[in-house]
């Protein structure tokens, strides 16, 4: 845990966005049609470009040295402050959707807000152009739902049990703790209770254009921001960081 | 010989004009809008650029040939990446929309970032080749993170559209 709450806002930020590139690039190769394939090896592209670029700023304003490739490959999950929804399996390619679409709808808003806050510049412009890029993210899950949902009995039953099983994942993402008030108070960060308004209305609509119900009254599991993960996550950053952590001065 | 700024900024403003992006190389990255400035900065030589998206792997390469051409006349010119404010396609001169054209590319249209166009059903991509409106896109992700793909109803061949950021 970071102790300045502006530096960790930005690592929770650019945790999301590289655990979830992470994911998504484990389907370049394995995309059910070639054109998703490429979809969501642009969208990982999209996420991991944007890590970066959060990365790269939060060791500017720590000034201690620590560049993107430090904070991505040499901190342990109990480091990594992404929400829980992010880290979960890919499954099938109905569960991986589900996952996009619901997070697509919380990122879009969130991005929205970082380009019109005023407290810090560099920050406002990588979510304008984050904003844009998560725009055509959410398009895509979106309309993949309504199709899954609306198409064939099959794919509708499998992707409401994906609902069913990652909609405990979602309360996470608008339980404000004292990092989330701190940048809440200094302007830096939304309210929450706003931004979830927000995306129910945008996830409502969507699965009610693809005949799916979200389920009611479920215990939501938080953690992820305060650095207790599933154990899903450990396996990704085994994966993901054993090249850099092996042989820690290789370059290109 | 003593050069003045005015003189040092145009000498690196030719340099910087015959770096190519290596993704589109019949276009250069002055064309695309990526280069913000060129000025003097504490008597130093510095290019500011903008990346096109987050995550495009051009940009590192972008950087560096930008930089190789400067410091080939100022071995102490510098580049700065900019990321505020965000590139937009809408900085992406008209000459380079026409070369897009030539090269079978439709290009994006000023100020069309809107929810209607992403979706593929509001705005009208005519074909780059044909010049048709009767087109669809086939996936709004197309070969690199810039384009989407599209197909022609008229003439039947696929084309890629670069999309309104």
């Amino acid at each position: 845990m970071h102790a300045d709450p502006h530096i960790q806002s930005l690592l929770r930020l650019a945790d999301d966005a590289l655990i979830l590139g992470q994911r998504l690039s484990a389907w370049c190769g394995h995309g059910p049609i070639l054109e998703e394939d490429i979809a969501v090896s642009n969208i990982a592209l999209d996420l991991v470009g944007q890590a970066r670029n959060l990365y790269a700023l939060a060791g500017q304003r720590e000034g201690a040295g620590r560049d993107e490739d430090q904070w991505a490959f040499f901190r342990t999950d109990r480091e990594f402050q992404n929400h829980l929804l992010v880290e979960q399996p890919n499954g099938h390619f109905g569960d991986t959707m589900v996952r996009q679409m619901l997070y697509d709808a919380f990122h879009l808003e969130q991005m929205g807000f970082l380009a019109q806050q005023k407290v810090d510049e560099d920050l406002a412009g990588i979510a304008a152009k984050a904003f844009k890029e998560v725009q055509y993210h959410w398009e895509h899950s979106s309309q993949w739902i309504v199709r899954l949902g609306d198409g064939t009995e099959e794919s509708h039953d499998k992707v409401q049990q994906s609902l069913n099983a990652l909609w405990s994942f979602t309360g996470e993402l608008f339980m404000e703790d004292e990092v989330d008030q701190a940048g809440r108070m200094s302007g830096l960060l939304p309210e929450l209770a706003i931004l979830q308004t927000a995306w129910l209305t945008r996830v409502s609509d969507c699965l009610k254009e693809a005949h799916l119900t979200a389920p009611e009254g479920l215990w939501m599991q938080r953690g992820g921001k305060q650095g207790l993960h599933s154990e899903h996550l450990s396996y990704l950053l085994a994966e993901m960081q054993t090249l850099p952590r092996t042989y820690p001065d290789a370059v290109w | 010989m003593n050069l003045t700024d005015h003189e040092r900024i145009d000498r690196a403003w030719r340099q910087v004009r015959g770096v190519h992006d290596p993704e589109l190389p019949f276009l250069t990255v002055e064309e695309m809008g990526m280069i913000r400035g060129v000025r003097i900065h504490e008597k130093h030589l510095l290019v500011s650029l903008t990346p096109t998206y987050s995550g495009c792997p051009a940009t590192d390469v972008i950087s560096e040939d930008v930089l190789a051409a400067v410091q080939a006349v100022e071995p102490d010119a510098q580049v700065e990446v900019v990321l505020s404010p965000a590139w937009t396609t809408d900085w992406i001169l008209d000459s380079a929309k026409e070369k897009m054209r030539t090269h079978g590319i439709a290009p994006p249209e000023k100020g069309q970032a809107d929810r209607a166009f992403l979706t593929g059903k509001g705005k009208v991509v005519p074909c780059p080749r044909c010049g048709t409106d009767n087109t669809h896109m086939v996936s709004a992700f197309g070969s690199t993170a810039c384009k989407a793909h599209f197909s022609c109803k008229e003439c039947l061949e696929p084309f890629e559209h670069f999309k309104c950021i």
